[in-house]
């Protein structure tokens, strides 16, 4: 079964493309990370595939119906910095929005909409926050409120922009397992994703993408020096990679991308 | 007696419905389009007049709801063509403003409205243009049309209270779940449009700009909920209608103008002074740890 | 028309030409920074802070000497920018709410003084109402004087400063790099919409001058993207704006002279939207964008 089919997606600012022609199919149970280089449209691909912006051609398919009917399989966790933590709310009601959908028009929260928010929120080891006003949270804690969002929603295809930037350790492992878990339970999770040096980790597909699709499909197929070079310009220094050293967070890495 | 307490009435009427429609667009940022449309729905009044020859109530509601409507939809579109927020916003209001304006002078001879009226209103008048049925007097028309936009504009707001919540905080994240953000938008600016003309003929357009984008300030200086947010906004704009109206009194000043200065008083207070969020506190906090 | 031919003749009619041709060039060039530097309503906000400024002066010196009004004003103007920068560095608030309640609550409060003066000051107080407005008419030989002059010596400092400027909006941190004195050159930019919106005032009015800032750049951006093309165009349709907008309104008895110089403004706007060669509409629609 395939989660989602994208189909020729051209997206343009003012004439210039940003997206041309990309077109991949991202199995069921995956978890699939979009990498390129900055300005590749890795953001503009999610998004015009969500509908918040607009594209010039494409057609995008969720199990194997158009997306259009499929909105409410969809969850998608945003980029932090897209809004205003200022906002007068706290985390709690930040989840209980991942439930509007089922809540339906014109009616307010019920009690087991709460529970379920809560255990949402107990799930990324948030419990103890549900009455903290967001914009007293931590960047980390923000982001597992978000991913708290994303499990209310109960969707089967999660979208998730960038959610690594700027976390810490303890909520990336909260993020990993998550993933994991939705992994396990059938669901596909697609990540906007700009560290090359976790995405061999991370994920088991990846859609190397810089402006058109260089290449998708598991990540050992995908993730190679030539398909690297392509998407980056060769700007890729490839140096001895080992295991070990893939596995270390703090070390230099033994891939890096050195910007001009 | 009962003069003083109509336009005490009229003036909270006032505060109150701007006040809490108002706190909505300052969480949406677009406190200035609130601006820009109580300016422009004086062109819409006038507009009324040109088609019916008259100043009645309903059909200049109309006239100021079509006009405060274009005008967040000429923005927007300017916008979107690439002319930066601000200065479309800009360019359409005062554009629409001027156009009000000059017409105005064409019809001042045959009608009641002129530019200091527009701009001040007449509060003072407020209590003798009472609402005639059949001969009984059922009190002022203005505290009738400011009633009514209240009901309506509270009546909005709690029926799509989650929907303008979700469509402030996180508008993509609204898209996606099926949130109709496009008509929540339009909603607002109807509520806005609605909120000023009702309030035009008593106060003019300075107080309700004050009104639409100053209680909302300082009650989100005040409180972290959504909700205290809004409710919080209509008590301060109701309060800063009493301290207004007792200083234009005491001073013999411009009611409106009194008003006006009265939540630029509010909103210093809670600036400086506020548990959570005030000047003062903060240093306290700061200097503390 | 006789009227028109019969006031062309008028030596003070001429004058005014002169210094509504000069107001609007010299607007439209610094309007070309205020609109890179985005901000267009915080221009607003400085010309709507004139009003208290104004009052206050003639409260203390009791005289209706415009040089000393206009340096009021220009104290109140800064001051509101300040107390926006301020707002927004010390609290929540966002740049558009700020902005809002500096505007409401400076002319509120101008309003109070301008119906305490009318209340409580004997005679020649009459006249400090068109600064809300403007009025061409009503301007004497030392008003367009005053007027010409400082437009034209804006103008000058423009010119001389002109690519400095340009390289301090474009890239303030390389300006810097190279020598310049970045924050000089932005107090000075900030001194010449100062100086523009107070020398204004008394022909367009403090509510519409800042359009004559926004909207005749904004209209000169459809025909180029150069910057020296864009400054030089927006003052020629600033200045059309002006003469238009003075004759107009001195020939039509009743018509205020600010919204009738902001509505010329607004036309050669929409035409440049529409015909622009740069993003116009045709152009689009020609181009399939």
């Amino acid at each position: 079964m395939q989660a989602i089919n994208v189909t020729n997606l051209t997206v343009s600012y003012d004439r210039n493309p940003v997206l041309e022609n990309v077109s991949f199919t991202i199995p069921n149970g995956s978890i699939t990370g979009i990498i390129g280089p900055n300005g590749a449209g890795k953001s503009t691909l999610i998004k015009s595939i969500l509908r918040l912006i607009p594209s010039n051609s494409g057609e995008v398919e969720v199990y194997g119906k158009p997306y259009g009917q499929q909105k409410q399989l969809i969850g998608y966790v945003p980029q932090r910095s897209e809004v205003d933590w200022d906002f007068p709310t706290n985390a709690l009601d930040v989840v209980l929005m991942g439930r509007y959908r089922h809540i339906g028009m014109f009616k307010r929260a019920g009690k087991a909409e709460v529970a379920w928010a809560k255990e949402c929120l107990k799930k990324v080891g948030m419990q103890d926050y549900a009455q903290r006003q967001i914009s007293q949270l931590s960047g980390g804690q923000q982001q597992r409120v978000f991913l708290a969002r994303a499990l209310a929603q109960d969707a089967m295809v999660y979208f998730m922009d960038e959610p690594f930037s700027g976390v810490d350790a303890a909520t990336e492992r909260a993020i990993i397992e998550l993933m994991k878990k939705w992994k396990q339970e059938g669901k596909t999770v697609i990540v906007v994703h700009h560290d090359l040096q976790t995405a061999e980790d991370y994920f088991d597909h990846i859609l190397l993408l810089n402006k058109q699709t260089i290449d998708f499909g598991e990540t050992k197929k995908v993730f190679t020096l030539e398909n690297l070079e392509k998407a980056y310009g060769g700007k890729i220094a490839f140096l001895q990679r080992t295991p070990s050293t893939a596995k270390e967070p703090t070390a230099h890495g033994s891939l890096s991308y050195q910007p001009e | 007696m009962t003069y003083t307490l109509w336009i005490l009435i009229t003036g909270c009427l006032v505060g109150l419905t701007c006040g809490i429609t108002g706190s909505i667009l300052v969480l949406r940022k677009m406190a200035m389009i609130a601006d820009a449309i109580s300016h422009t729905v004086l062109l819409g009044i006038v507009g009324a007049f040109f088609v019916t020859q008259s100043l009645n109530g309903l059909p200049m509601l109309i006239g100021a709801a079509v006009v405060g409507l274009l005008t967040a939809f000429f923005v927007e579109t300017l916008h979107r063509s690439g002319v930066q927020s601000d200065a479309a916003i800009g360019v359409v209001f005062t554009s629409l403003f001027a156009l009000g304006v000059v017409l105005i002078a064409f019809i001042g001879d045959q009608v009641h409205l002129d530019v200091q009226h527009a701009l001040m209103g007449e509060i003072a008048f407020v209590p003798w243009n009472t609402l005639q049925i059949g001969g009984e007097s059922y009190g002022p028309i203005a505290v009738w049309m400011l009633g009514g936009v209240l009901v309506l504009n509270t009546l909005f707001i709690a029926i799509f209270y989650k929907e303008i919540k979700i469509s402030t905080f996180d508008p993509q994240y609204a898209i996606l779940i099926g949130v109709p953000v496009v008509f929540i938008h339009y909603l607002l600016m109807a509520m806005v449009s609605l909120s000023t003309v009702a309030s035009f003929d008593s106060v003019g357009a300075i107080l309700v700009v004050a009104m639409l984008i100053v209680p909302g300030a300082t009650a989100y200086l005040l409180t972290d909920k959504f909700f205290s947010v809004i409710w919080m906004s209509g008590a301060i704009g109701i309060l800063s209608a009493l301290i207004g109206y007792g200083a234009a009194v005491s001073f013999n000043v411009s009611i409106a103008g009194s008003m006006a200065s009265a939540t630029g008083l509010l909103f210093l207070l809670a600036f400086l002074f506020s548990p959570k969020h005030g000047l003062v506190f903060k240093r306290q906090r700061m200097t503390s740890t | 028309m006789e009227a028109f031919l019969t006031s062309l003749s008028n030596a003070n009619f001429q004058w005014v030409l002169v210094g509504s041709l000069l107001l609007g060039f010299a607007s439209g060039v610094i309007g070309s920074f205020v609109l890179l530097k985005k901000q267009s309503l915080i221009s607003d906000a400085m010309a709507h802070a004139a009003l208290p400024g104004v009052c206050i002066m003639f409260l203390i010196f009791e005289v209706k000497n415009v040089p000393i009004l206009l340096i009021g004003a220009a104290i109140t103007s800064l001051l509101a920018t300040q107390a926006i920068q301020f707002i927004i560095n010390k609290s929540r608030i966002k740049t558009d709410a700020a902005i809002g309640v500096i505007i409401s609550v400076f002319f509120g409060f101008g309003i109070v003084l301008l119906t305490y003066i009318q209340q409580n000051s004997s005679g020649s107080q009459a006249g400090l109402d068109s600064f809300i407005f403007g009025q061409a008419a009503s301007l004497v030989k030392s008003d367009v004087q005053l007027i010409s002059g400082g437009a034209f010596l804006l103008v000058v400092i423009t010119v001389l400063l002109f690519k400095e400027f340009k390289l301090t909006l474009f890239d303030p941190q390389f300006a810097k790099g190279i020598g310049l004195p970045v924050s000089f050159l932005n107090g000075l930019m900030l001194f010449l919409v100062v100086a523009i919106v107070v020398i204004g005032i008394q022909m367009v009015g403090v509510i519409l001058i800042a359009a004559l800032l926004i909207t005749p750049p904004l209209a000169a951006r459809y025909w180029t993207e150069n910057l020296g093309i864009m400054a030089i165009l927006a003052g020629i349709f600033g200045a059309i704006s002006g003469v238009s907008g003075a004759v107009i309104s001195t020939t039509v008895v009743g018509l205020p002279t600010g919204p009738v110089i902001v509505l010329s403004a607004s036309l050669i706007f929409f035409i440049s939207l529409l015909f622009g060669t740069k993003n116009g509409f045709l152009q689009r629609r020609v181009r399939g964008v």
